[in-house]
């Protein structure tokens, strides 16, 4: 009974822990390419995730046409964020563009819950809810559905940092913003690119997490997970994004079982991330795959 | 110092005392003083709706000093304000019930224990910055929440913790109008300790931290110490800070201290002015007034457009957003916050008409 539960955990981490990556990864793209942290990140699931809602639900439209519909208008939506709000800030110190992206996680997640209200609302069965056995256990099918659409998203991200142009004009900004701006490179549209997959692929990691759980605002807290997850990984790495989500939904997980099991504390699988992220800030600050700065004088 | 040019002409300085005065001119003391004593009478001609405010206010601003002195002039970033302003309300109130000591005194003894509480917290922190501190002391803002929900013995968990009011010498000073007084009294004690710090040899420390930390480490000011005792202070502002609020309420819930507080709070020092001691005082008042200034739109809306679950129940949502848009648009269109717009006024009557 007890390893079957401790296994159903592990499970559980790890399918959380894949969308955690995922969504840890978009904020990496951003820091890395732009320079800034994004403090909203988890409102661009909430937000992608209520426009789908709104189209299925209250304008009726076809799934099939609501989901890509939903990324063009992330897509937009990220391009005007980036373009009004945070270009104005290029130069400002670090603690404006901080305080930026908190005021628009604020607004955003405040307009969400006035405009939608702040209960959950449930998304129309679009697949069929079944349960699959794997060893033994009862995994729900949109489960295996995000954990499959969260690993074509990382391989794509791979295919697209190797191999596109967009994607090596991006690593070349992020390596240094003016010798790539004198090889031809046009910065601002690196940046205004860098928003918007952000924003779009949040979306749709926020689409599957509502299709499980319903939408809500509760989603934005996965945008705070996200912290533990890159500061686990390093700030500016990918590979770091996605081990340090899969590092934290496990932990998550194993300290519930640890407090259910033995200590009875309650409440740990909140806190248990941050806690690990402190201790990862005193002893490696930059992380399992962050770069190390080394300043010179 | 920006505010040299709107001295009048003929004042020269001999002495490194004259240029750092606090008192420029008589006419600044003056000021300073009529201000005090109107806002001192506030009592007789104001109804317990704007002294509210006012005491709001007042306990805001003293928390904010603190993180302005963190942030604005030691540039070490805190998300986790807070925290740090609940636990000296529960300090006071634990002090309060526990010992009996009176609560005249567990007001500033809450400050200490809190201060003990940021230089632990400031150890870690003093070897972090920018970035990583502002992510650290986000954790720790979550941290210290779920501190508040547990320590039964502290906070009283989920049930709050009773905070009794102020008593001196036998008079229990409850109500609004003698409340007033108690929070006033500390906030021109803070205030003035807060610009004497920075005109003193640690305050410069911390600007210099601020401004370039490798030259000030070249020049021998300690990286590590200035960083933790900056920590320390801004603790015993929101120490001392939530303790006014703790006793004003008269109950303290673990509810009220959330990582939105925090952000008030930053908001406040980002729209009054980083590094002002001034601003401060006007941004807390701004944020104080905000909520109220949006409720007043939304009630007017209400009578123009007629009534609608969109302006009554989602109002508090509005108020809400009202602050995220407040810090949007000072960051993009008033970097330098309303203190520094003051300063333009006061040069603008100084030169007119002939502004250039």
């Amino acid at each position: 009974m007890q390893s079957s539960l401790l296994f159903q955990l592990i499970i559980n981490g790890l399918i959380v822990g894949t969308l955690y990556g995922v969504i840890a990864m978009c904020f990496v793209l951003i820091y890395k390419s732009t320079q800034v942290v994004n403090f909203a990140q988890g409102e661009f699931l909430l937000i992608g995730a209520w426009t789908c809602w709104w189209l299925v639900v209250q304008a009726q439209w076809p799934f099939w046409i609501a989901f890509p519909a939903t990324f063009l208008f992330m897509l937009i939506f990220g391009i005007l964020l980036q373009m009004i709000v945070l270009r104005p800030l290029i130069g400002e110190p670090i603690i404006s563009v901080i305080m930026v992206t908190v005021g628009l996680s604020i607004f955003f997640q405040s307009m969400m819950k006035w405009i939608f209200g702040p209960w959950p609302q449930p998304f129309p069965d679009i697949f069929p809810m079944k349960s699959v056995n794997i060893g033994g256990l009862q995994v729900q099918t949109p489960y295996l559905m995000s954990m499959a659409v969260s690993l074509v998203i990382m391989v794509s991200f791979a295919w697209f940092f190797r191999y596109s142009r967009m994607g090596l004009a991006m690593r070349a900004t992020a390596f240094d913003q003016q010798v790539a701006q004198s090889l031809g490179i046009s910065v601002k549209r690196v940046f205004a690119t860098a928003w918007a997959i952000s924003a779009m692929v949040s979306a749709l990691a926020g689409v599957v997490v509502g299709m499980v759980n319903g939408v809500s605002s509760a989603l934005s807290f996965f945008g705070l997970k996200v912290f533990p997850a890159v500061i686990v990984g390093g700030l500016d790495s990918i590979v770091g994004a996605i081990v340090g989500g899969l590092i934290v939904g496990l932990i998550e997980n194993l300290a519930e079982y640890f407090d259910g099991q033995w200590l009875h504390l309650g409440n740990l699988y909140t806190v248990a991330p941050f806690y690990v992220l402190v201790i990862i800030l005193m002893i490696k600050p930059y992380g399992l795959f962050g770069t190390r700065k080394i300043e010179r004088v | 110092m920006l505010s040299s040019s709107t001295q009048p002409c003929g004042q020269f300085r001999t002495s490194y005392g004259a240029d750092t005065t606090l008192f420029p001119t008589p006419f600044t003391r003056g000021a300073l003083l009529l201000g005090l004593i109107l806002v001192g009478l506030a009592p007789f001609y104001l109804r317990s709706y704007g002294l509210n405010l006012l005491i709001q206010v007042g306990y805001y601003s003293i928390a904010a000093l603190g993180l302005n002195i963190l942030v604005g002039c030691t540039g070490q970033i805190s998300l986790g304000h807070a925290g740090f302003f609940g636990f000296g309300a529960f300090a006071s109130a634990w002090l309060n019930n526990r010992y009996d000591i009176p609560v005249a005194l567990t007001i500033p003894l809450a400050g200490v224990m809190t201060t003990l509480l940021g230089l632990l917290f400031g150890i870690p922190a003093g070897r972090l910055k920018g970035l990583y501190l502002a992510i650290a002391t986000f954790a720790s803002q979550f941290i210290l929440e779920d501190f508040f929900a547990r320590a039964n013995w502290f906070t009283g968990g989920s049930a709050g913790s009773v905070a009794n009011p102020v008593s001196l010498f036998g008079y229990e000073l409850a109500g609004d109008r003698s409340y007033f007084y108690v929070v006033l009294f500390w906030l021109v004690v803070m205030y003035l300790a807060g610009s004497n710090l920075l005109r003193s040899r640690d305050g410069r420390a911390f600007v210099a931290l601020r401004d370039h930390y490798l030259s000030a480490e070249v020049m021998g000011i300690n990286l590590t110490k200035y960083r933790i005792l900056s920590f320390g202070i801004s603790s015993f502002y929101a120490g001392l800070g939530g303790a006014l609020y703790g006793h004003y309420l008269g109950y303290v819930s673990d509810e009220g201290f959330t990582i939105l507080l925090s952000i008030q709070f930053l908001a406040m020092i980002i729209i009054g002015g980083m590094g002002s001691v001034k601003g401060t005082l006007m941004g807390a008042a701004f944020m104080v007034l905000l909520p109220e200034a949006t409720g007043a739109v939304a009630g007017l809306a209400k009578t123009v457009l007629g009534d609608s679950p969109l302006l009554s129940t989602g109002l508090a949502y509005l108020k809400e957003a009202a602050i995220g848009l407040a810090i949007i648009l000072f960051l993009i269109f008033e970097p330098d916050g309303l203190a520094h717009r003051w300063h333009q006024i006061k040069l603008y009557w100084k030169l007119y008409p002939f502004s250039h």
